[in-house]
């Protein structure tokens, strides 16, 4: 018991950064654009599938691979903005945007069932299923990989949001719109590109996601979406530090009550957790309270 | 408190909007009088229509015009999106489908457990609707999915479910040429009792509070709303009633599994469709109710492969979205008012003070509450958003 604990925790620390990965994707895109990207979840498949293809048919290694897919996932993403969200106006544009991008994750769910099938496939490579072995249990190595990875894309992340001019304009039209376009920003622009940024980092949270987990297929994009809006939500929407805790504390959570009660429940307590904090802080745990819209 | 004052969206387009006496009343005459038709028409279509796959058509899609209805009387009224009427539709089907079970009823019976199955929903819903409406828009909508999430897994987990083989239905020796008679005529009288509610709803100081809410919360708090209770109320009924019609659709199909009764393509179906016809209006959602479920169901049999089925429906979706965003009734009904307004004018060339077309005086005190960024009472907004629409 006290062996599967700690590596439930350590799985959870570990598997959870990749999610966290995701999830500052959303809410990022959240904060610049004020939607919910519904379709992240199938764009994290679509980014797993491109690994898979990648590796299965060109012989990449999954990392190299990420040189590929990271930059196609971000035209994706530009395009899908471009295309479905950046025409949406007026005052049901929150709930249009939902039904939109909902409707992107469907069609893309039918394109990846038709080109794959409903058979789960997963990513393998080398250190895919070999590791140290610390606290009494294997680790493989793709688990640290996949961990310093997400830790250095986020750290991108940071860096790009509170070092650079391009940051510096994301920052300006998260916290008010009209203000950036008054003072010169091409809010146009920086949505794209956000956007653009917020799926690409599906890419590289797919791979490793399809590299550490029980396999995917095309219908594992609901599971991830239900997931990551938990997560965004709990952490409090917009704040990037709010859903890496989030994305952590859940993914460590769930792993525990694996171990502790049982896998069919787990999935229930984590939602129970996020409607347990919420009922206390309707903000999530690092979004700041909403202003009253003018 | 004048109706004109709440009604700052698509309120004209069904007429609520008190109108010139002459014309008012034609206008309702002409109204009443195709709402008479289309009645007699829902009436008689399976006794005219016997085609067993049309009439099966036809109760899928009288259960989703009730569902609708249901939805938008809270959703569409209240402003707050919920995505998860599958936890009440799932509630009602496994209530009334485990009852059916327990006491062994027969045949015709079950149609009297269907209130009990809305009970069982409406109850279910109370202590989510006090959780969730805590909490306003995105995080709302998200929360309503969370719920969805853990009814589904719930009825996936819970001893009593039957897991994932789900509750069926006992096997009934009705005549096959009229097998599906009996569930449209339900699912009718719960659908057309539905939109009458609405209409009482909308017509009622609470449908004004609802309204209040919608377009700015803090507003009608301070007015004096009892928001909480109000919003709750609304969540209940509609609740209640998306679980009766759970319960029927679980005597039509015959089985509930826990991926069909807690389904999420129905919370994003109801949705569409209610934004299709006009969110928020009275005739809209059911309006999009009848035009896109024989839609789907036409693209269900058509395309057999699923797959291709839902990429089409994907592809629809979005079409609706992109060039029907505000819906078809708001649309027609601002039409229909610049159209009159035309001719208005051509007759009269000196108009009195009245003002053509039913929209508000100016300085009347939706003007005045509104500010100068709203056009008018009556004039949904197009492109800018307008002063407390933003929620």
């Amino acid at each position: 018991m006290g062996r599967q604990l700690s590596e439930a925790i350590v799985d959870g620390i570990l598997g959870g950064s990749v999610y966290a990965l995701m999830a500052v994707g959303l809410t990022l895109i959240f904060g610049v654009l004020d939607i919910i990207n519904i379709a992240q979840g199938i764009l994290v498949v679509l980014g797993a599938y491109l690994s898979y293809v990648l590796s299965v048919h060109l012989h990449l290694d999954l990392f190299v691979g990420l040189l590929v897919t990271v930059p196609a996932m971000f035209i994706v993403g530009v395009a899908i903005q471009w295309a479905f969200i950046r025409p949406l106006r007026g005052r049901e544009r929150t709930s249009m945007s939902l039904l939109a991008t909902y409707a992107v994750a469907i069609i893309i769910e039918g394109i990846l069932y038709i080109i794959f099938g409903s058979n789960f496939v997963s990513l393998n490579a080398s250190y895919t299923t070999s590791g140290p072995r610390i606290f009494g249990f294997y680790l493989d190595y793709i688990y640290i990989y996949g961990f310093l990875m997400a830790l250095l894309a986020v750290a991108g992340i940071y860096y790009t949001l509170y070092r650079t001019q391009f940051g510096r304009t994301i920052r300006a039209t998260m916290q008010d719109q009209t203000a950036a376009r008054i003072v010169g920003i091409n809010v146009n622009r920086v949505q794209a590109l956000t956007f653009g940024i917020g799926v690409a980092v599906t890419a590289a949270g797919g791979m490793v996601f399809g590299a550490t987990g029980g396999g995917f297929n095309p219908n594992t994009g609901y599971d991830l979406i239900s997931r990551l809006l938990a997560i965004v939500i709990l952490g409090g929407l917009g704040s990037i530090a709010g859903a890496m805790i989030a994305a952590i504390f859940m993914i460590t959570l769930e792993g525990v009550v694996d171990v502790l009660w049982s896998p069919s429940w787990s999935v229930v307590v984590f939602y129970g957790a996020l409607v347990v904090v919420l009922a206390f802080r309707p903000q999530g745990l690092l979004g700041r309270k909403a202003a009253r819209a003018q | 408190m004048s109706q004109g004052t709440v009604n700052a969206g698509p309120a004209q387009a069904d007429g609520t909007v008190p109108q010139p006496a002459g014309r008012g009343r034609r206008a309702t005459a002409i109204r009443l009088g195709l709402l008479a038709v289309l009645l007699i028409i829902a009436a008689i279509f399976p006794l005219v229509v016997t085609n067993a796959l049309y009439t099966q058509f036809a109760v899928n899609t009288v259960i989703y015009v009730g569902a609708v209805a249901a939805w938008n009387l809270f959703s569409g009224y209240s402003g707050y999106i919920a995505l998860g009427n599958a936890v009440f539709f799932g509630t009602g089907a496994y209530t009334v489908g485990l009852l059916t079970k327990q006491w062994k009823l027969p045949g015709g019976d079950i149609f009297a457990l269907l209130p009990l199955g809305g009970l069982v929903a409406a109850l279910v819903a109370v202590p989510l609707g006090l959780i969730a409406l805590r909490v306003r828009r995105h995080t709302f909508v998200v929360i309503t999915i969370a719920f969805f999430f853990i009814f589904q897994l719930m009825a996936f987990n819970l001893s009593f479910t039957g897991g994932n083989q789900g509750v069926s239905s006992p096997f009934f020796l009705w005549s096959a040429s009229d097998y599906n008679n009996p569930f449209y005529y339900v699912g009718l009288i719960i659908a057309v009792g539905t939109i009458t509610l609405s209409w009482l709803i909308r017509n009622s100081r609470f449908g004004l509070q609802l309204l209040a809410i919608r377009d700015d919360e803090d507003r009608a708090r301070g007015l004096g709303v009892r928001t909480m209770k109000i919003k709750l109320i609304a969540f209940v009924i509609s609740g209640g009633i998306t679980g009766m019609i759970g319960g029927l659709w679980w005597f039509f199909i015959g089985q509930a599994l826990p991926e069909t009764a807690f389904n999420p393509l129905f919370d994003l179906t109801v949705a569409l469709m209610a934004f299709l016809g006009g969110f928020g209006t009275l005739a809209g959602p059911v309006l999009g109710a009848l035009i896109l479920e024989p839609l789907q169901q036409w693209i269900g049999i058509t395309f057999t492969n699923g797959y291709t089925s839902d990429i089409v429906l994907g592809v629809l979706f979005l079409a609706v979205i992109l060039f029907l965003p505000r819906g078809i009734v708001p649309t027609g009904g601002e039409f229909v008012t610049k159209w009159r307004a035309i001719r208005e004018r051509r007759r009269e060339p000196a108009p009195g003070g009245s003002a053509p077309g039913g929209s508000a005086p100016p300085g009347s005190p939706a003007v005045s509450r509104a500010g100068a960024a709203t056009p008018g009472a009556g004039t949904p907004s197009t492109g800018a958003p307008s002063t407390g629409g933003v929620r």
